[in-house]
Order: C-alpha cells, then structure tokens, then sequence
C-alpha cells in the first residue's frame, strides 16, 4: 500500500532540517568558496569532508568487496543473501563519496584531469584510479540486480557470466585503495602523533576496513529490517560479527608489535588527550565488542549483536578521524574543528545516503537472494526476519 | 646536466629591512598586506616573509626541494620540479584537493580559501627569469647579501667556507643541505634553526621514498591477488560441485542449488 503522503515522524522531520540545512550550506561553499564553509586554513588543508566523507565513507563501505570474495570467489555460499544489501551499500557509498569530492576539492570541475594528466608516483593518484574503477565494478555487480528486476534475461546470462572476473577485479581495486588511503598519510611522518603514525599504515587501514566493513552488514540488515521487515538470518549475521571482531582484534594486535618494535609503547603510558583519544578509539572499536561477541550468547542476542556493530563503527569512525585530523600537528599550531557548514554538508550526505538505500531496496530485488537454501543450519532460529527488531 | 640553482640566505647578515619582501610583492603582482611586513605571515597574497627573533632576521619561502613532496604527491602533476631548481605550479591542471599542502614539510603552500576557482600560491623562485639567466627579484634586492642566488654546489661550497671560517658566530649546520632529501634554498645562520622557526624534525631521506615504498608493491598485490583469487574461485567451486554430487549420491534429496 502506498502513501502518497509520507507520515510525519520525528526521524522524517529531523531528516528533512538536516537536509534543508545542507542545501544552505551547500550555497555558501560554492558562492564563497572553501573559506566561507569551513574552518579549514593554510595550517590545517584537510578536515572533516576528507577525514568522514571520504575516509570513513570508503571504509564502511568495504563490507560489499569482503561479502563478494566470500561468497562469489571462496564460494561460501551461505552468506549470499548478505551479498547484495552490502553491494548496494558499497555503490551508494562510492557514489557519495565522489559527491562529498565534490564539496572538498577547490575545483571540483576539474576532477576528470585525474584521467589526462598522471602522476603514477602520486598515492592520491593511484586512488583516484581506484575510486574511479571500483564504482563502475560496482555498478557492474549491481547491474544484475536492476537486470532481474527489468527481466532483461539475455543481458543478466552476459553478466553472469563475466562476473567472476568483475568481481576479483573488484577486490584487488578495494584492497589497494582501502589500503592507500592509509598510503596517504605515509609521506607526513613528522607531522603525526606517532601513536597513528606507522609504516604500517596501508595494513592497518586494510584491515580495520575489513573488520568494520563486515560489522557494517549488521548495521545495514538492522536498518532494513526496520524498514521492510525483511531480514536476514541471525545466525550469519552472528558469524559476520564474529569475524569482522576478530580480523579487529588481529589489527590490534599487529599495532601493538608494532609499537614494540618501533619503540613507542612508553607512548601508551603518556597521558595526554592523544592517548584517552587512542584508548577510546581501541575500546570502542574493537576491545569492548570483541569480548561481546566472542561470546556465543551476546553474540546471538541480536541487541547485542547490533550494539557492538555501532560500538566497532563508532571506533572506527573515531580512528580515521584520529588519523586525518586529531593526531595531524598544524602547522602554527592553529587549531581546527569543523564548522557548522562543514558537518551539515557531512550529515546531509549520510542522510541522502540512507534514503537512497530505502529507496533502491524497496524498488529493486536486494533483499531477494538469487540462492534457495534450505535445510541450511537454521539453529540459532531466532530470525530477524520476523520485523520485531 | 643544467646546474641546480638555489638560493643561499645567511641570517647572521639580513638586516631585516625588507627589501626582498618588497620585490617578491612586486614581481609576483602581489598585493599589499600588511603595514609593518615584519609581522606578515605566508598567504596567497605574500610569498616570502622577514621574521624577527630576537635580534636575528630571517626568510620563509619555499624550499625548492631537491625531490618536492608537493610535486610526488600532487595526483594530476600539477606541481613541477624544473630542470633548473624552481617548484613551479600549473593552476589549470589542478583540482585543488591541497595534498600537497598536506604533504609539504616545510608547510609552504597556501590557498585562495575564498575563491570560487582557487588555486595553490607559493614562491617559484622567479621562474620566468631564472629561466632567462637573471636572479630571483629577492636576490637582485638584497643590499646586504643575505641573499644569494648562484648555482646551488657554488653556494654550498660558499656556505661552507663561512661555516669554517668564522665558527664563533655561525652555529655548525647548513639548513636544507639534506633537510627531507635536501632543498634549493639553503639557510645559515648565528642560532639553532628551531629558534628560527624551521622544522628541525625532518628526516633525512626525500618524503616521497615513504610512499614509494607502498607503490612499488601494487604491482605484486595486483597478480599475486589476480591469481590467488583466480584459484580460489577455481577450488571452492569444484569443491562445492564435489560435496553437492555426493549429497545427491548419498541420500538421494533435492539440493535446489542454483546452477
Ligand atoms: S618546500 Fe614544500 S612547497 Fe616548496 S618544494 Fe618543498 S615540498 Fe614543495
Ligand atoms: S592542490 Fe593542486 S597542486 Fe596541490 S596536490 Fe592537489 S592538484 Fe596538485
């Protein structure tokens, strides 16, 4: 049954200010340029839209290329229902991403000089590439979605069969870009807080993606179900969490070596707002809802599973920032914090997001998997597919 | 080989009139900034300044280094290391994303944060008449010799010999010999150049071998990956083939796979 007339809810309403309060400031970055919208400086070049817009959007985004390798390439073929919300997640996340560009270059009109004009030596070049690339693999993976739902058989048979080869291109373009965003902040070693700085840091940007891609599934199979009543079973998505903590928790452990053999473990002992902001980030993200879900009850209690997925995306969200703004020392010592333009262009891009997301799931077969399992071990039974949650 | 050029400044003979200022506002068509240029800071109006600490003058501008972090990083290749020293900047190749003021360990360039169609300033070291065989506007003016304009292993070797010759008032040290891999301006002066205001924590190495470091293995990661995944494709898939035939053999039930 449809509504012509959208019902009014708090969530509605709030959505629409945040929208109608980005538009405006919208119109002050493209009238009065970057320094009438933000507080960015010549001290301080790169602030919140880098840092969440592009950073933390790319990251959450890696849950569609990790789902993908597990289900079309490891052929683990249980965890398909959970392959196309995460791919519809990672295209719109992609989309935004370019969009939120938009907003941060100084000459956005000239962001397709990125394929004319090369600098292979540039990490800033190499991701351009793969942002570029990814979200036409992206549009590829998707496109049979959009196939089935225009029954355009011949057309979705072509796709079929090319996407194998779509889908391994995939991953190696995420794994180098997830990767080289860290690469990007490789060339300022003395302008970071050694607690984030490391030459590790294309690993550790690897695999936090990873880590809070997945835990991201949850998230996004919580929101749909509250939207469509349509879910998918607790029993994946217990598991997804469980690994997703673990490959965290694996992350973790690589940093603290890494601390030991660079010498920088006194630094845990510093206690300055770096290291409360490093503790915070480490035990919201990772420590803290590692040992939630490493155990079997929490983790099959789906409260649980889902406060633990927002608690590793909050630690997430919190370490890229802590990478691109909070750990990086300005140069005459000026200080930055977001303007009110600056986080309302942030939060209206995420609200467009989630629309997009409602919209696209609704019209388009998403949540409808291609596979028919049954006498799939259905033990933990509790469904989440009952739109109780 | 063209010979580098480069711009020696000895802190311990500026007499912080200003002179250079003056000339690089001129010959840049620069704007007035400010009422007393001691207090004037880089911008995108001001390409160089005179700072005073204490009763020592000396020089901000950029670096010119010798491997530019601006120039490695920049994704369109829009900052460029002449054959002859100077970092020049092409605007109309630019899409203002500001790595390379992100990047820049000297942190030197600036941006025209409120223009519609911004671009990055900094000091080109005159390009168009170092080009010409002239010296920078900065050199030309500088009644006291301060600054120096020549080619750059000429100016080293002047450095040095002042460093030797007269140990009492130059404190031992030519900044920007190898400050992040070496850079065309180089700097001595009577005090320690963190007092000055210069970053003292650069490593030696060019910034750009960091990230090179990371690039070179993207080739690896692109067929080691191609294959990898090829295989395991290849592998689970036969397994799963496998499993699915004897589950038919064995027990005989419908599978309702999907292929
Ligand atoms: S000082 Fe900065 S702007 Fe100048 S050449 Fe070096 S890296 Fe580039
Ligand atoms: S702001 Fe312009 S010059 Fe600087 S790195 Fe970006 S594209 Fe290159």
């Amino acid at each position: 049954m449809k509504q012509i007339i959208p019902k009014i809810t708090f969530w509605r309403v709030v959505a629409v200010i945040i929208v109608v309060a980005g538009l405006y400031s919208t119109y002050l970055r493209f009238t009065g340029g970057l320094g009438a919208s933000t507080n960015l400086s010549d001290e301080f070049p790169w602030g919140l839209w880098i840092g969440f817009d592009i950073l933390v959007g790319v990251g959450l985004a890696a849950g569609g290329f990790t789902i993908c390798a597990i289900t079309h390439i490891f052929n683990i073929e249980k965890y398909k229902p959970l392959a196309r919300p995460a791919i519809l997640t990672a295209f719109l996340g992609y989309l935004l991403v370019i969009f939120g560009l938009m907003y941060d270059l100084g000459k956005p009109y000239n962001i397709w000089h990125a394929i004319i004009y090369w600098n292979p030596r540039s990490v800033m070049f190499e991701v351009a590439w793969c942002v570029m690339l990814y979200t036409t693999v992206l549009f590829l993976e998707f496109l049979p979605i959009a196939l089935e739902k225009f029954r355009l058989k011949k057309l979705l048979a072509f796709m079929k069969k090319v996407g194998i080869p779509i889908m391994i291109t995939g991953v190696i373009l995420s794994t180098l870009h997830q990767s080289s965003l860290g690469s990007l902040f490789l060339i300022v070693p003395q302008k970071m807080y050694p607690l984030w700085y490391s030459g590790l840091l294309p690993v550790f940007f690897f695999i936090s993606a990873v880590g809070a891609g997945l835990t991201m599934v949850i998230f996004e199979a919580y929101l749909s179900a509250r939207a469509f009543n349509k879910g998918i079973e607790a029993d994946l998505l217990s598991r997804i969490g469980l690994y997703g903590v673990i490959i965290l928790m694996l992350g973790l452990i690589i940093k603290l070596i890494d601390f030991a053999l660079t010498d920088k473990i006194h630094l845990l002992f510093t206690i300055n707002n770096y290291t409360l902001l490093f503790y915070l980030e480490i035990l919201v993200g990772t420590i803290v809802p590692f040992g939630l879900l490493i155990q079997k009850r929490i983790r099959e209690n789906r409260r649980w599973l889902y406060a633990s997925a927002i608690m590793v995306i909050s630690g997430f969200l919190l370490n890229r920032l802590n990478v691109s703004i909070t750990s990086i020392t300005p140069g005459a010592g000026v200080s930055y914090f977001p303007s009110i333009y600056e986080i309302s262009v942030t939060l209206m891009l995420v609200t467009l997001g989630m629309w997009a997301f409602k919209f696209i799931a609704k019209n388009f077969p998403v949540f409808a998997s291609e596979v028919h399992f049954e006498n799939h071990n259905l033990k933990y039974s509790e469904k989440l597919s009952e739109g109780k949650i | 080989m063209i010979k580098q050029k480069a711009i020696l400044f000895d802190a311990t003979l500026c007499a912080g009139c200003g002179e250079c200022y003056n000339a690089c506002k001129e010959a840049n068509h620069l704007p007035e900034t400010t009422d007393d240029f001691l207090k004037d800071h880089l911008s995108a109006n001001t390409y160089t300044v005179v700072e005073e600490y204490g009763d020592v003058y000396t020089r901000k501008m950029c670096m010119h280094c010798v491997d530019p972090t601006c120039v490695s990083v920049c994704p369109v290749g829009a900052m460029e290391k002449t054959e002859l020293g100077p970092v020049i900047y092409d605007g109309d190749k630019c899409l203002g994303c500001r790595y390379c003021m992100q990047a820049c360990p000297h942190h030197i360039p600036r941006y025209e944060w409120n223009k519609v169609n911004p671009t990055v300033k900094k000091c080109i070291m005159c390009y168009d008449r170092v080009k010409n065989g002239q010296q920078t506007a900065c050199a030309e003016a500088c009644p006291t010799g301060a600054t120096l304009f020549g080619d750059r292993d000429e100016l080293i070797k002047i450095a040095k010999e002042r460093l030797e010759s007269d140990p009492d008032t130059y404190y031992q040290k030519i900044y920007g010999l190898e400050e992040a891999g070496g850079t065309d301006v180089l700097i001595i002066s009577p005090v320690p150049f963190d007092q000055l205001g210069f970053a003292e924590n650069l490593p030696k190495e060019a910034l750009p071998t960091y990230t090179a470091k990371a690039l070179e293995k993207i080739p690896g990661v692109v067929a080691g990956g191609g294959v990898f995944l090829a295989a395991m494709y290849w592998l689970t898939k036969r397994k799963n083939l496998i499993a699915a035939e004897e589950k038919q053999n064995n027990m005989n039930s419908t599978s309702g796979d999907e292929k």
